[in-house]
């Protein structure tokens, strides 16, 4: 089966072509068929590949499927190749499945809406550009996928067109990554020029075969790559088109901005990390990153009003996570939260979004509250993501993950105690923000009238991912809990493993970050539950304010990128560079007039003409010879 | 039979040539700029018979029948147009067809 890899990409590209070519003539049952089916059918054939990977691996772990030469110039011919080891299957994995789950959701979700067979096609292109991303065998066909879901998130953030914020969320989106996306096709650009391929394995063999550790190329391409992954994933200083990108409708937010396409840095450093290994100081680089952007974006999130935007913020704080544990070596920890992270993420993108349009477009969490009665089995799938989200000890999978991450922080070899503090402070403040939505949302009184209730097609998802927030933890359960590392010693075939530089015990730290949790879940109770004036006297402050803006990124870009580029762009209204086009083309409708004169009509002139030219022409041939 | 030297029959061929040449240009009638045209032709022509006749071989000739043929179908075709012209335009002055132009 593991022959079909190939269909995994088709699949949904093939449903994209056919919406988007017969769109307009199907109903709306027949796009739902078709937008989920092709998802749903990628997903099958995705659980087949991986039974088949199981069962029969294949030489080293690793399976390429050679389809069909791209293009070839010169010494460089590359192929569009797919390539299958354990860290593209876990991508490939949580990609079909979630994405199936999402386009579900979807059929019931967007009934509503104009545009249905559009939102399905560009989902559809989505989800086979992100496995061309996760399968490709070489870094240019990468970048093919890596563009392409950059187009599609652009195309779904500005969904609802008609309004112009949500469309200028969408540039904003597509102009931000594209920052990270230029630093990325350089780095591409300098490991072509300096190894002659851009074959992922080639290269990452002979790197450092050919160049030293710390030398200048894997320093700066290693450098360029992390620009890209840092576009792509939110993280400092590219974050701030995350929180604008939640414009999108709500399936958008939780397949593109939550689940997938924002963790394909993660992919890109894990896929690329003997580049980062021979680069230690931009590894280092990427483990701070990582700190500070969890710090940065769980402060924020603790101020936001709209609870799609306090995901947003927890998205880029829990991608802070997984950047640190690329930073710090602890490969297999960052791809375990990324996975636990796109259930419990998803989930709650679904359950907000379920919420959001039963309020009739209500996104500001002080104005729901009480909805625990009104819409209990939102309430109980949410609760479920919320304590994955906030690393519940012992129940919840992104405990199990979140765990993983703060244990190599602290005993990893090439960590130290700070990243560990500042993930014990991140999960503090992960659990305060988490549970202050869940307050605020579903207990209290009821502040407004719920409309309606989800149908089966979204109490499915929901449900499946639930019990995937709660149970997800089991694939890799800690050393002296459990220990099944299921998940761990299949990506060690592929990923190299961590080491500890020093023992200490492992369930002392897990009994320290599981009451620093128990201790923010009951601080949200203290301060939005109990006292209900804590919210109020908080909100006067000026922090609350800085928090709010997301510490004043954008004011900051406004200033240093945006205005000037409108001031100069003001002060150069005539565009000066213009005039001498505008010059060549004056010069030669000047020629042109002068030639117009000989077109007189009258054939003498012409048969003068034609002689006058032959004379020339045979006088040039006898004086030359 | 008197041996004509052949650079007598070219210059004569020459001159044909250019009287034929001079007429296109200086005539504005129409069918006296066919005719000329029909003695640059015949210039060309006869430049061929007198190169076969100085080689002995019989190129040149079957290169005149090809000329005088295609002449004629040239000379119809070129009829046809002047009889068109002349209904629309009431005139044969080649002059006044710059009309037709644009």
């Amino acid at each position: 089966m593991i022959q079909g890899l190939w269909l995994l990409p088709t699949l949904p590209l093939l449903g994209f072509l056919i919406l988007s070519l017969a769109g307009r003539r199907l109903n709306k049952k027949a796009v739902a068929y078709t937008g989920t089916l092709s998802v749903g059918l990628s997903a099958l054939f995705s659980l087949l590949v991986a039974f088949d990977f199981f069962l029969a691996a294949p030489q080293d772990y690793q399976y390429t499927q050679t389809l069909w030469e791209w293009f070839s110039a010169g010494n460089f011919s590359p192929k569009i190749s797919l390539y299958l080891d354990s860290l593209s299957l876990i991508f490939t994995l949580v990609i079909t499945l979630v994405g199936f789950f999402i386009h579900l959701y979807s059929t019931s979700f967007m009934k509503e809406e104009e545009g249905y067979a559009r939102f399905f096609a560009y989902m559809n292109l989505f989800v086979g550009s992100m496995l061309v991303l996760v399968l490709s065998e070489n870094l240019l066909f990468l970048y093919l996928g890596w563009e392409a879901v950059g187009l599609c998130s652009y195309l779904l953030i500005g969904f609802w067109y008609k309004d112009k914020a949500n469309g200028e969320a969408a540039q904003k989106a597509f102009i931000v990554t594209r920052v990270g996306d230029t630093l990325m096709a350089i780095g591409l650009f300098l490991i072509f020029h300096s190894l002659g391929t851009l074959n992922i394995q080639e290269v990452l063999t002979r790197l450092p075969a050919e160049y030293s550790e710390g030398s200048t190329l894997p320093l700066i391409a290693s450098l360029m790559l992390l620009g890209g992954a840092v576009g792509k994933s939110a993280q400092l200083p590219l974050q701030v088109w995350l929180p604008d990108a939640m414009a999108g409708p709500s399936p958008v937010s939780a397949l593109i901005h939550a689940a997938t396409m924002v963790t394909a840095g993660v992919y890109l450093i894990a896929r690329t990390y003997v580049i980062f290994e021979m680069a230690p100081l931009v590894q280092t680089l990427t483990a701070v990153i990582g700190a500070a952007t969890l710090l940065i974006a769980g402060f924020s999130a603790l101020t936001q009003s709209d609870i799609k935007r306090v995901l947003a913020y927890s998205t880029i704080s829990q991608i802070g996570y997984m950047f640190l544990a690329l930073g710090i070596g602890a490969w297999t920890g960052a791809v375990f939260h990324f996975m636990t992270h796109a259930f419990f993420k998803a989930l709650l993108f679904l359950g907000a979004g379920v919420i959001i349009i039963n309020l009739h477009h209500e996104h500001n969490m002080f104005k729901m509250g009480g909805l625990r009665k009104s819409m209990p089995f939102t309430f109980y799938t949410f609760l479920a993501g919320a304590a994955s989200l906030a690393a519940l000890p012992l129940l919840t999978a992104g405990f199990y993950s979140k765990d993983t991450i703060l244990w190599y922080a602290w005993a990893g070899e090439q960590s130290s105690s700070i990243f560990w503090i500042i993930g014990i402070i991140g999960s503090f403040i992960t659990a305060l923000y988490t549970f202050r939505m869940v307050f605020l949302t579903f207990y209290g009184e009821q502040k407004q009238k719920v409309y309606g209730q989800p149908g089966l097609s979204i109490k499915i998802p929901l449900a499946v991912l639930a019990v995937l927030s709660i149970i997800g933890g089991i694939a890799n359960l800690p050393e002296n809990f459990g220990n099944i590392q299921w998940l761990s010693h299949f990506l060690h075939h592929n990923l190299p493993e961590t080491h500890y530089s020093h023992a200490t015990s492992e369930t002392l730290m897990q009994t320290i970050s599981g009451i620093i949790v128990l201790l923010g879940i009951l601080t949200a109770y203290q301060l939005y539950l109990k006292s209900s004036s804590f919210a109020g006297r908080f909100r006067q402050t000026s922090i609350y304010q800085y928090w709010l803006s997301g510490w004043g990124f954008d004011y900051l870009y406004r200033a240093l990128f945006v205005n000037p580029a409108v001031w100069i762009a003001r002060i150069n209204k005539a565009d000066i560079l213009d005039y001498i086009n505008i010059g060549i083309a004056r010069l030669h409708a000047r020629w042109h007039g002068i030639f117009i004169k000989t077109q007189t009509g009258k054939l003498r002139w012409y048969a003068m003409g034609i002689a006058m030219g032959a004379i020339l022409a045979v006088g040039v041939l006898v004086f030359l010879n | 039979m008197i041996d004509i030297p052949l650079q007598t029959g070219i210059m004569l061929s020459g001159i044909l040539f250019f009287m034929g040449f001079l007429g296109v240009l200086v005539r504005r009638n129409i069918i006296f700029m066919l005719m000329s045209v029909e003695i640059m032709l015949n210039a060309a022509g006869l430049a061929f018979v007198l190169a076969g006749s100085h080689w002995g071989e019989a190129d040149g000739q079957v290169m005149f029948i090809f000329i005088l043929t295609m002449a004629a179908a040239e000379v119809s075709v070129g009829l046809a147009l002047i009889l068109q012209l002349f209904k629309h335009f009431k005139s044969l002055d080649s002059d006044s067809f710059n009309k037709m132009r644009g």
